[in-house]
């Protein structure tokens, strides 16, 4: 690549250089540049189809990238798998199959357990630790559909927790939390950030953006604009993001 | 009453009938809870017959019909896989168009041979009554294998049919895996031929783990009822076969859709009446939570 690339002050730095994303010969996404140092909360928005989700995928590893790099401090993000905790969007999970909400939290633990082995006890504690620390304290049992929309989103952030990532991807958090829910989804999205963890988040609830993220993505199948919210979240690149679908207060 | 039960096992013919429903009771009750958990009972029916050329040339080789069978079983995991990873075909077609013409080539293969019209019926039935001692200690085996190789990969499989995103997240191979389960599916086919035969192999994958879900939400609990109910279901329709002088293979395939249809009546949490019980208590569920309805879109006016 001839990119040129932005100086890395951590191994935790997440740094994206020209990444295309797509099949055959439309891109869903192209030429995305950025750099996100550990501890921030990037909100990424943009209108729908406009490549949200698809970033997240291919920061997780689970789309390819067609061209550009990813890298997680010096190495490429794909090598270090284990490190990326995802929240994927509802409609990606199998709320039939029978798990409990403990089950749920300790596929957290499955890759450092490794192959063909279970989680142990260790596992299992962290896990109720984790539940506890979500205000799920003693309700682990429960079959996983048992819960509220805003209880299965602390459930699968509990997950993300005992994965000890150094990234946690969220895509749609929102949808279905009522409001109690999000006070505890906000703080432990603080405290993710808190401990270093940097947190992306795709999301169409602006409100719940300038709340939390301390920097924007805006994406149209482009990066549109990259930065600290005070100064991304402005009419004119909120304009330029949603191309005029939005109103914006001026 | 007792001699009802034990009569019949001083044939030697009942004693090997006997094990070998265990075994394939076991192995399918076991493997059929992925198969109704991750909605692969169109490909597991599709498996049962894309097995059927490969017994067919087994028979004509005067070889094993494991052999044949399981190698028709893998190549079809094997093609399905590949297909439904292709955009151009959609995962039901590229399962139908396979199903279908494996079966053909056995159709074509069979009509090429004379002699053969009288075997076709065990084939296609399943002949437990006729299983040899060197049938039971093959099914023995690789029924082991196969379970074995479930217990290891448990955790994974369990992973990928929740949460398919976070798998590949995970830097888990889900193709792999996917691969992996089709090929034990196949060999759990391949295994349980002899007892029912290939059209209806898949009421053993299917009804047994469909009503072990009914009565539990846990996978262990799940994965132990099912196998329970499908050596209890081959047993009862063995011995109804005995008494009754009636192909085993349906009085064993009925007597698993007689334990269904008890469990989708009074299952505790699932069952019709259950369900009626809560509804009068007012007992609401939160099962099968709809997003749409408190999605609020972004506005700003």
């Amino acid at each position: 690549m001839t990119t040129p690339v932005a100086p890395l002050s951590s191994p935790r730095t997440l740094a994206l250089e020209g990444v295309r994303v797509g099949y055959g010969s439309t891109f869903q996404l192209s030429d995305i540049t950025f750099t996100v140092q550990p501890g921030e909360i990037v909100g990424l928005i943009g209108p729908n189809g406009g490549g949200k989700s698809t970033l997240l995928k291919a920061i997780a590893g689970v789309l390819g990238i067609r061209s550009g790099r990813i890298r997680l401090g010096a190495d490429d993000i794909r090598r270090q798998a284990g490190k990326v905790a995802f929240v994927p969007q509802r409609e990606e999970v199998n709320w039939d199959f029978p798990v409990t909400a403990l089950d749920v939290v300790l596929m957290g633990r499955y890759r450092s357990s490794g192959w063909f082995r279970r989680p142990g006890r260790a596992d299992r504690n962290r896990a109720a630790e984790a539940l506890e620390r979500l205000g799920l304290a003693g309700i682990g049992h429960r079959h996983i559909s048992e819960f509220s929309g805003g209880q299965q989103q602390r459930i699968f952030l509990a997950r993300a927790m005992v994965q000890d990532p150094a990234i946690v991807l969220l895509d749609e958090p929102f949808t279905g939390v009522d409001a109690q829910n999000r006070i505890v989804f906000h703080e432990a999205i603080r405290d993710f950030a808190r401990s270093g963890i940097t947190v992306l988040m795709a999301t169409h609830d602006l409100d719940e953006v300038t709340a939390t993220c301390t920097q924007l993505c805006c994406l149209n199948h482009r990066l549109v604009a990259f930065g600290p919210t005070a100064e991304v979240f402005t009419p004119e690149i909120l304009r330029a993001t949603f191309e005029g679908r939005v109103a914006v207060f001026a | 009453m007792f001699d009802t039960f034990t009569e019949p096992l001083s044939y030697a013919f009942m004693q090997r009938a006997l094990l070998e429903i265990i075994i394939v009771g076991t192995v399918c009750g076991l493997v059929g809870c992925f198969v109704v958990l991750r909605g692969l009972a169109f490909i597991g029916d599709a498996l049962a017959h894309t097995v059927f050329p490969g017994v067919v040339l087994s028979y004509i080789a005067g070889k094993s019909i494991i052999i044949g069978a399981f190698a028709f079983g893998a190549l079809t995991a094997v093609g399905i896989g590949i297909l439904s990873r292709s955009r151009r075909v959609s995962n039901d077609s590229a399962v139908g168009v396979l199903f279908a013409a494996f079966f053909a080539v056995g159709v074509v293969l069979i009509s090429r041979q004379t002699g053969f019209k009288r075997d076709l019926g065990s084939l296609l039935f399943g002949n437990v009554l006729g299983v040899t001692r060197g049938d039971v200690i093959a099914t023995l085996i690789i029924g082991a294998i196969v379970v074995a190789l479930l217990m290891l990969l448990l955790k994974e499989f369990t992973l990928v049919a929740f949460d398919a995103t976070m798998a590949r997240a995970l830097g888990y191979p889900v193709f792999l895996l996917d691969l992996a389960l089709l090929l034990l599916v196949a060999a759990t086919i391949v295994v349980s031929l002899q007892t029912v035969g290939n059209i209806l192999i898949l009421a053993l994958i299917v009804t047994p783990p469909a009503t072990a879900r009914l009565m539990t939400d846990r996978l262990g609990r799940m994965m132990l009822i099912s196998a329970g109910i499908a050596v209890a279901s081959g047993v009862v329709g063995l011995y109804a076969s005995y008494y009754g002088d009636i192909a085993a293979g349906g009085t064993i395939v009925l007597a698993a859709t007689a334990f269904f249809l008890v469990s989708l009546v009074a299952a505790p949490n699932h069952g019709v009446v259950a369900g009626i019980i809560q509804r009068r208590r007012g007992r609401h569920h939160v099962h099968h939570f709809h997003p749409a309805a408190e999605e609020v879109e972004a506005h700003h006016h």
